[in-house]
């Protein structure tokens, strides 16, 4: 067999789903999806550079329905990303790989991301008066 | 043929060509991610719909356009490192490899340098 048809491992379809595997591949769609969320930012900051009417139309964007959509999942992956990553920075410093401690982590992960996303929405609301 | 033997091979840069520069910057820009996002999206939500005055001048204070251009670099440093393993893990291609880890690598370099030539000139236009 040429070096280029050997089979790769892992062979992810021969696993079961878990919690550990799904909060994994989370990470990396999430970051994915963060890096091409930074474009909205990188808008929104040259329209504030530009002007008042540049900066309203795209509050206008942001504002309507699917800019809120957007932001909305982009808040989400960003809590999300964040938690996570600390969870793989303990990860890299040693901590946490108990079969129990890293699904105790993964809840608290995605109870914490959850819960960030709905503070800061609620935070937004009340700033925006509703 | 590689007539060196594989100690020699993984010794200080390794066979990657740059050692452990890669994960360890992945993760130094993770540590300093982390307090920056949380300020910026903490700060942000009781900015929204303040208009463009108050967001212009809340942008322009030199305190947060420091940390605002810190939280620019290093999230596009991360977000190439990240995506540059994503494309080396699924794209098998060489080719194809090379050229997306180049595009992302620039695209990833101009939306830098608009967020924070966009920073500076609301800096320096107060």
């Amino acid at each position: 067999m040429s070096p280029q048809n050997r089979p790769l491992s892992p062979h992810l379809q021969v696993y079961r789903p878990q919690l550990t595997s799904m909060l994994s591949i989370l990470h990396r769609i999430t970051g994915v999806a963060l890096a091409i969320g930074t474009l909205l930012l990188v808008y929104w900051l040259v329209a504030l550079s530009i002007g008042p009417e540049a900066y309203a139309d795209a509050e206008g964007v942001i504002g309507s329905f699917l800019g809120r959509l957007l932001l909305f999942g982009w808040s989400v992956a960003l809590f999300y990303h964040l938690c996570n990553g600390i969870r793989h920075l303990f990860w890299d410093a040693g901590y946490g790989f108990e079969l129990e401690t890293a699904y105790r982590s993964g809840w608290i992960v995605m109870i914490a991301s959850l819960a960030l996303t709905v503070l800061a929405w609620i935070v937004a609301y009340t700033a925006m008066g509703g | 043929m590689n007539l060196r033997t594989p100690l020699a091979r993984v010794r200080h840069l390794g066979s990657a060509k740059d050692g452990t520069s890669h994960w360890w910057m992945q993760r130094v820009t993770a540590i300093a991610l982390v307090p920056l996002t949380i300020w910026f999206v903490a700060a942000l939500v009781f900015h929204l719909g303040a208009g463009y005055e108050a967001t212009a001048a809340w942008i322009g204070h030199p305190v947060t356009a420091v940390l605002l251009l810190a939280l620019i670099v290093a999230t596009f440093y991360h977000a190439f490192l990240g995506l540059q393993v994503v494309i080396e893990d699924y794209v098998h291609h060489e080719g194809v490899k090379i050229a997306s880890i180049l595009a992302v690598k620039f695209a990833c370099i101009l939306l830098g340098l608009a967020a924070v030539l966009a920073t500076l000139k609301i800096l320096f236009g107060q």
